[in-house]
């Protein structure tokens, strides 16, 4: 074990051995709860995914890989033909469409903000970054209620225009993929703003001004300096971004209505109206699945430039 | 260092057209909608766009409603508990995973720890609602503890990462110090570790507070019935038509949280 490091006493040895032992000790605790109520249940949650639904919600314990087939695919209840499954499709890729989109809206209003909040004086920077953090800490169910209140029919921003006589109607803004769009930007715009700007306060000015002393138009600076260098800063925003709008429940209900479901409410309504809490668990996993894949990207991405994640 | 006078000198190295003027934007939508959202809640009308004057009436209504009351009671005995357990738990890890050798596991440590912050919460929230239900149909149990720990669990990350950034901003000369004058690893922890690391912990149990205090998804799925918090409470008012009732709730929580949270930035701000 300790060939490479060889000149260890054997008390050095005992010493190291009792401070792991003491460590491990520490962190036992939380590490019970975190697994009471945090890892166990996607164990148990597995698990699930491979037993067939109950009549009235719950499963029943026998084996059974409907859960899995039906995330995507579809038993003819008449005739057992399967087909696609046009609705988990449609969601799926309702889904990873707006949050795509959510993520390119937070970097475009995001990466200006972080580069004013940059180039603040140092002593108002703190300033600007504590005016990012509020919203960032307040409740995500409050924000959204906010968005709701402002852009129903009969809300703030249909009354500015009925009474600018711009339109002559409300227009349905309301539960549309739009209002998810739009709810789901304004409550994870922080998380765009805060990487970005680590990367942008590190940024060396210097090297900007060099390119300008090139003849470097703006945009050129922009596209080939500032860019590249705060690329870590952009992959880390728009993961951030990306992940939890995936996973979005709140917003998606209740600025989508009942209709635009994302793949948070498909999985609630396995076991609420659904009762199908094998295809829930299965719809579930999967999600996890893409999380994973897209952190697994960001690690790579990071380890490839070569950037310290704290 | 560049000179500040960005506004006087003709051309700036920092400046990009228009990126002011996006950002200034940014901010502005940012607390446009909570501004108006707080403004609603003091309307003397039911209406949540047409201003009819000031008024505390959806306060008081708000403060009469035995539901609002007993979501918010409960909303604060599951946040004191949790925040309180995770705070402690989220302690002892820190101190088991800073300042020491790197050793075996660690990095198993850290990803448990951090896992509430990369699974989305909705996945989290049904695994914790199939478990909790073969439990509750066992043991005919449907008391508050689900939720406690459930919070307490999510809760811990928030606290955690605090603790370990003061931590390892504190020198461990003054402990190893105490230690030689022969006190015991408990006293040297009570007397040195504990007041150096205190601004930490608070700062990690107010962000666990909020935390818990403002979480919906989990809740949702892990309550019996009867456990409404205050956020539940207001997601189940959805179906219903919405007064600046709501908003006076909102404003409630909102001012819990602003408050909190700016006790951690000073916190945080007085260590640098």
């Amino acid at each position: 074990m300790s060939q490479n490091t060889s000149p260890l006493s054997i008390q050095e040895q005992l010493a190291r051995q009792q401070e792991t032992k003491t460590n491990w000790l520490l962190c036992t605790p939380a590490l019970i709860v975190l697994f009471l109520a945090a890892s166990g249940p996607l164990l148990v949650m597995l698990f699930y995914s491979f037993l067939t639904p109950g009549d009235y919600g719950g499963v029943e314990y026998q084996l059974s890989f409907d859960g899995w087939m039906n995330v995507f695919l579809f038993r003819d209840i008449f005739d057992d033909v399967l087909s696609i499954a046009d609705a988990h499709v449609a969601i799926f890729w309702r889904s990873i469409r707006l949050s795509l989109m959510t993520t390119i809206t937070c970097l475009i209003l995001g990466f200006p903000t972080a580069y004013f909040i940059a180039t603040r004086p140092r002593q108002s920077r703190n300033f600007w970054l504590f005016l990012i953090t509020i919203p960032f800490w307040t409740n995500l169910l409050i924000r959204t209620f906010a968005i709701m209140e402002v852009i129903r029919n009969k809300g703030i921003v249909n009354n500015l225009l009925i009474d600018l006589d711009l339109i002559q109607q409300p227009i349905q803004m309301l539960y549309t993929d739009f209002a998810i769009m739009l709810g789901m930007t304004y409550v994870y715009l922080p998380l765009m703003i805060l990487p970005l700007y680590a990367s942008m306060e590190k940024l060396d000015f210097g090297l900007i001004e060099a390119g300008y002393d090139l003849y470097a138009t703006r945009i050129r600076v922009l596209r080939k300096v500032i860019i590249p260098l705060i690329k870590p800063g952009i992959i880390a925003g728009s993961i951030l971004v990306f992940i939890p709008s995936l996973g979005a429940f709140v917003t998606p209900r209740v600025l989508g209505g009942g209709k635009n479901l994302m793949l948070g409410n498909l999985i609630e309504l396995q076991f609420g109206q659904g009762r199908n809490w094998p295809l829930g668990a299965a719809l579930s996993i999967t999600l996890l699945f893409i999380v994973m894949a897209a952190l697994l990207l960001y690690v790579k991405n990071v380890q490839k430039s070569g950037v310290q994640h704290d | 260092m560049i000179s500040r006078g960005i506004a006087s000198k003709p051309f700036s190295v920092r400046k990009l057209p228009g990126f002011t003027f996006i950002a200034i934007l940014c901010f502005a939508l940012l607390y446009a909608p909570i501004v108006t959202l707080v403004g609603y809640s003091f309307n003397a009308g039911n209406s949540l766009a047409v201003w009819e004057g000031f008024s505390l009436q959806w306060y008081y209504a708000a403060w009469q409603n035995d539901k609002v009351q007993g979501a918010a009671i409960l909303s604060v005995i599951i946040a004191l508990q949790a925040s309180l357990y995770a705070t402690i738990l989220a302690t002892m890890a820190a101190l088991g995973t800073t300042r020491t050798r790197n050793f075996r596991g660690q990095t198993a440590i850290y990803t448990m720890i951090n896992q509430p912050l990369m699974v989305p919460e909705i996945v989290t929230a049904v695994a914790l609602l199939i478990c909790f239900a073969v439990i509750k149909q066992a043991t005919d149990y449907h008391g508050l503890v689900y939720l406690v720990i459930a919070h307490t669990a999510f809760c811990i990350p928030f606290a955690y990462l605090p603790i370990r950034a003061r931590l390892e901003g504190m020198d461990k000369s003054l402990e190893i110090a105490a230690a030689d004058l022969y006190a015991t690893p408990w006293r040297c922890f009570r007397r040195v570790t504990l007041p150096l690391l205190w601004p930490g912990i608070l700062a990690g149990a107010m962000l666990a507070f909020v935390i818990s205090l403002d979480d919906v998804v989990i809740t949702e799925f892990v309550k019996s019935a009867g456990q409404d918090t205050l956020p539940t409470y207001m997601l189940g008012q959805l179906r219903r038509v919405i007064t600046p009732e709501i908003n006076a709730i909102s404003t409630a929580l909102l001012a819990i949280s602003v408050l909190m949270v700016s006790l951690v930035f000073l916190l945080n701000r007085k260590k640098s």
